[in-house]
């Protein structure tokens, strides 16, 4: 085909000169590519290295090893046990189904399991690990090592779980360890992230809960390098954590076992505390339970036993129990009245079995009453008559100042669930809490220990070891943290009489040791471990002028939640005073019947650092104790028998 | 002046031809070839296989298809352009209707060593054949509304054809390309004037109506519509892909994280990143400097194809090199717009660097018929 070139130039230009801005518009286009680059690369570069960082970089936290408690003799109270897991990964695996029915021949497995297991598998990628059978035996274990070759994808793992070697002994002082809940994030101010961690165990009651920040130690970190389907691809570095802090307890397990073993299933609480130092040797609530169940999660049945059981195995009862202290008080109303120098010792008040203070008639124990007693014969026979003269002579308000002052109705600080504080009223507190006016009445019921007088076991035991020194001993449980000592609880001297200390002292050794104390019968009868002490029976009821004239109803005819509660406090020796017991047994009857021969049992098991000799108690007794003995050793072989001393 | 006469005057001939071909050009597209092949080295993780071996192969390939297109004469490939299309278009059809029986969903013939689209070959053959259309076309009918018309049934044929499979964006790039062909031969303005103003027209049409009693599109069409324009609005779905491609280019910064080292790529969080994606490896572990090397590249491609149709003496030379020359833009552009976030995501490789061989071969072949025409160019004996 022939053109004319004349035409083809003209053609030619057209073409040259769209091209050329069509050439001009790519240009363009190349221009606007190219700025959009440098906006996202040069521009915005910080910023998508950033998130690029946070695609690929996992912090995967390192749970630390939780601390270990020990007693004070190095016996361990609560350690981490392995615990063996066998876990399974599918992509490993091949046939799943075929391993699983493999390993099911060598290790019995729970088929709920099992079943979970296989849903999650299917779930999940394939390179995750699922756990296939939790707290496996080490014969389990070792059964699958052996068969390794047969089960791909298998693996047995090795992890960690609280467990408490002593058992109920423990479970007030030291509680136990649980997983997070969400009851518990949600109290936790600024919750550290390892508590996210599932399963991760914190310390829920006790000691546990209370020096949980000491025990739990520091998670540490390592930063993993994730695909974008999360696979980890290799660790890219890690910082260590510190492991918890162990913790050695003041306690002694062996005495702690030997007094829970003593209470037996009485509803009870028993204190035994270093005078000197304030070293608490046993704190022990009775009955007790087994924190190993609540660790590995508590059936509904266990659980519904312990709370639906009357005689409360969960609460604390020596520092959570409030009790009204009853004749154990009277030392108090006996101090303030010497301390205010209002009575002497040998000065006597008429006891004719009650008193009429503004119309009402307070009656004494004794219904015929005592005739003239003093100080030590009021404490030895626990005279009611003689306190409530005194009383009203001190005032309520002298009264429980000097309660506070013995640790009576104040806080004491320990790392223990539900401390109570207890209550030593006076005419403020009255006006405050129930905006009456402290009636003359109220100060007589407040002076021999009812009323609104309430006081925790631990409460009346440091009363007793400040009565013993005339220092304000503290009570102390936790020795050391990494070996390094606490502070002490040997306090300072209170700034007492000494006279007035010394009387007080005498008093309450005639109640142990006089032939017509209230605790003669649970005497000790060798001279260097004699002990002081005084009997408490608190009330629990009133009794009406109608029943007191019919005669007052026996204990054992009332059913068990209206019976007295048995209390006794005493210390020994009493020539050098070392411990400071107090037991309460809640409607437990007489504190002289009930309390007493259970605080000289574990005064002297204290005293003797095992089984003393039964040459400590009265002939008469020598029998019942031995057999008592027997029966407990039979009971608890775990408690060292032996008497040598150790201190 | 007709072919012959300057064919026996200058055109250099035998195997002399070799010496006149585009030798920028080759080194060019070699340089582009070696960014791919040590782009698919580094997403394998170091490895040439799966990817980097194969690519080598085909590329060596594509330079032998090149090599053969350029030797034989440029008005050769004139007189087989319609044949050519005819072809390319018939596999098409067969591959629409007997593929999707006998070979499921994919759209692909097996050559053995290549699996070939013949929606890719198209591209090629529908510059080919509208090169040749406005060759053979006297200029003053250009504009005549029926021959406006029979090119535009060459170009929508195919593009109803892919938009069937359906194959967005290379129905974007014929309709494009095509377009550009019209635009250069010298269409008249009014006639791309009025199609733009009907295209803004029908759109702004759509979205209007969107809520209103003569709504034009379903609901649910409108909302792919939406998360097609901007995807940020699905960040699961095709946001995901778009939002780590951006977090990819972003964090090479200025000079890249360095060679394998690009974490984004590695650790899998870029989809596609041996094929569509690539280009976003290229930027995180090269940085600014690295994409902008590979689109410099790129651009004096197009600037020497541009440049040899400007030089050429004849009609369908100069439409061809053009025609190659948008395509080859078209691909990089959309591609390149795609990955950083400017664009829907179509699927569009990134030319000579993705994982492909079909594409390859055939843009091979398209660089094949712009040396053809520098070689064929008449020139001056003595020179």
């Amino acid at each position: 085909m022939k053109r004319n070139p004349k035409e083809l130039e003209a053609t030619h230009r057209t073409l040259s000169r769209r091209a050329l801005l069509l050439g001009g518009a790519q240009a363009a286009f190349i221009g606007a590519l190219a700025v959009r680059m440098r906006h996202l690369q040069v521009d915005q570069s910080d910023q998508f290295r950033l998130l690029a960082e946070e695609n690929r970089i996992n912090v995967r936290l390192i749970p630390p090893k939780r601390g270990e408690v020990y007693d004070r003799f190095g016996q361990i109270l609560a350690q981490n046990s392995p615990s063996y897991r066998i876990i399974i990964v599918r992509e490993d695996a091949g046939d799943v189904e075929q391993v699983v029915e493999r390993i099911s021949q060598l290790v019995a497995l729970d088929p709920q399991e099992v079943e979970r297991a296989m849903a999650e598998m299917r779930r999940s990628p394939p390179f995750l690990p699922v756990t296939l059978a939790d707290q496996v035996t080490w014969e389990d274990i070792s059964r699958v090592a052996v068969n390794a070759p047969a089960l791909p994808g298998i693996t047995p793992e090795v992890g960690s779980t609280r467990t408490y070697p002593r058992g109920g002994d423990f479970a007030h002082v030291i509680g136990y360890v649980g997983p997070v809940s969400d009851y518990d994030l949600s109290r936790i101010e600024d919750p550290e992230p390892v508590l996210h961690i599932p399963r991760f165990q914190i310390g829920k009651v006790g000691v546990e809960a209370k020096q949980e920040r000491l025990l739990r130690g520091r998670a540490g970190a390592k930063r993993i390098e994730v695909n974008a389907a999360g696979r980890v691809m290799r660790e890219l570095d890690r910082q260590d954590g510190e492991q918890g802090a162990d913790l050695q307890l003041t306690i002694d397990a062996n005495l702690q076992g030997y007094v829970q073993a003593r209470l037996g299933q009485e509803s009870a609480a028993a204190v035994v505390m270093d005078c000197e130092t304030g070293d608490l040797r046993a704190i022990v609530s009775s009955p007790s339970f087994d924190p190993n169940l609540f660790v590995r999660g508590i059936s509904v049945a266990n659980y519904r036993g312990l709370t639906e059981n009357p005689h409360r195995p969960l609460a604390n009862k020596p520092v959570q129990g409030l009790y009204p202290p009853g004749s154990t008080f009277k030392m108090m109303t006996a101090m303030a009245a010497l301390e205010a120098g209002l009575i002497g010792p040998e000065e006597t008040v008429w006891c004719p079995g009650h008193l009429e203070v503004s119309g009402r008639r307070f009656h004494c124990w004794k219904r015929g009453g005592h005739g003239h007693v003093d100080l030590q014969n009021s404490l030895k026979q626990s005279c009611d008559v003689y306190y409530y003269d005194l009383a009203i002579k001190v005032g309520i308000d002298r009264i429980s100042a000097m309660a506070q002052r013995f640790g009576v109705g104040v806080h004491h600080d320990l790392p223990m669930s539900a401390v109570a504080t207890g209550l030593a009223p006076n005419r403020e507190w009255k006006s405050r809490v129930h905006g009456q006016s402290w009636q003359i009445g109220d100060t007589v019921n407040a002076s021999i220990g009812q009323g609104y007088m309430l006081a925790s076991p631990l409460q009346l035991a440091v009363m007793t070891a400040r009565l013993a020194t005339g220092r304000s001993v503290a009570p102390r449980l936790v020795r050391s943290v990494d070996g390094v000592e606490q502070p002490g609880g040997a306090g300072e001297d209170m700034g007492l009489n000494e006279n007035n200390l010394r009387h007080m002292r005498r008093a309450m050794f005639a109640v142990s040791n006089d032939r017509r104390g209230t605790a003669y019968g649970s005497r000790i009868i060798e001279e260097t471990n004699r002990m002081a002490g005084k009997t408490g029976t608190s009330q629990v009821r009133n009794i009406t002028a109608a029943e007191r004239a019919a005669g007052v109803i026996r204990n054992e005819d009332l059913p068990w939640e209206r019976r007295d509660h048995a209390l006794f406090v005493n210390f020994a020796p009493f020539d050098t005073p070392k411990y400071a017991v107090c037991v309460v047994v809640e409607h437990g009857g007489g504190g002289s019947s009930v309390a007493a021969p259970i605080a000289r049992d574990l005064t002297l098991q204290a005293l003797y650092d095992g089984s003393p000799p039964l040459t400590a108690y009265p002939a008469k007794d020598r029998d019942r104790i031995a057999a008592q003995q027997e029966r407990l050793h039979r009971e608890r072989p775990d408690i060292r028998s032996d008497g040598r001393n150790r201190a | 002046m007709s072919y012959l006469e300057y064919n026996v005057k200058s055109v250099p001939s035998g195997l002399r031809k070799v010496l006149y071909l585009n030798w920028p050009l080759v080194v060019l597209l070699l340089s582009v070839g070696c960014i791919g092949f040590l782009m698919l080295y580094s997403v394998a993780g170091g490895s040439l296989t799966p990817w980097a071996e194969p690519q080598m192969k085909r590329f060596a390939l594509g330079l032998a298809v090149m090599l053969a297109v350029a030797l034989v004469p440029i008005w050769f490939w004139r007189n087989m352009a319609a044949l050519a299309y005819a072809l390319s278009v018939g596999l098409l059809i067969a591959v629409e209707f007997f593929g999707s029986v006998g070979m499921g969903a994919q759209r692909w013939i097996d050559l053995g060593f290549v699996r070939l689209q013949p929606s890719e070959l198209v591209k090629v053959t529908m510059v080919m054949l509208l090169a040749a259309y406005y060759d053979w076309l006297p200029a003053k009918r250009t504009s005549r509304p029926f021959w406006v018309l029979l090119p535009l049934v060459f170009i929508l044929l195919p593009t109803a054809l892919v938009l069937q499979q359906p194959d967005l964006g290379t129905s974007i790039l014929f309709i494009v390309a095509g377009g550009a062909m019209m635009f250069l031969a010298g269409v008249h303005w009014a006639y791309f004037a009025a199609v733009i103003a009907a295209g803004i027209g029908l759109v702004t049409a759509v979205f209007k109506s969107r809520g209103t009693d003569w709504q034009l599109l379903k609901d649910y069409q409108f909302r792919r519509i939406d998360t097609f324009l901007d995807p940020s609005t699905d960040p699961l779905g095709a946001g995901y892909h778009i939002t780590q491609s951006k977090i990819a280019l972003g964090s090479g910064g200025w000079s890249g994280r360095g060679f394998m080292q690009g974490t984004q790529s590695r650790l899998n969080f870029l989809p596609e990143k041996h094929t569509d994606f690539i280009f976003t490896t290229l930027a995180e572990e090269f940085g600014f400097v690295g994409g902008m090397s590979l689109l410099a590249l790129y651009g004096l491609i197009v600037v020497f194809c541009i440049s040899t149709a400007l030089a050429a003496r004849d009609r369908f030379s100069s439409l061809v090199s053009l025609g190659v020359a948008v395509t080859f833009f078209l691909f990089f552009a959309v591609n390149m717009s795609m990955v950083m976030g400017l664009a829907p995501v179509v699927g569009v490789p990134l030319p000579m660097v993705s994982y492909g061989g079909s594409a390859m071969l055939v843009l091979m072949a398209a660089f094949g018929l712009v040396q053809s025409a520098h070689i064929h160019r008449p020139r001056d004996r003595s020179r």
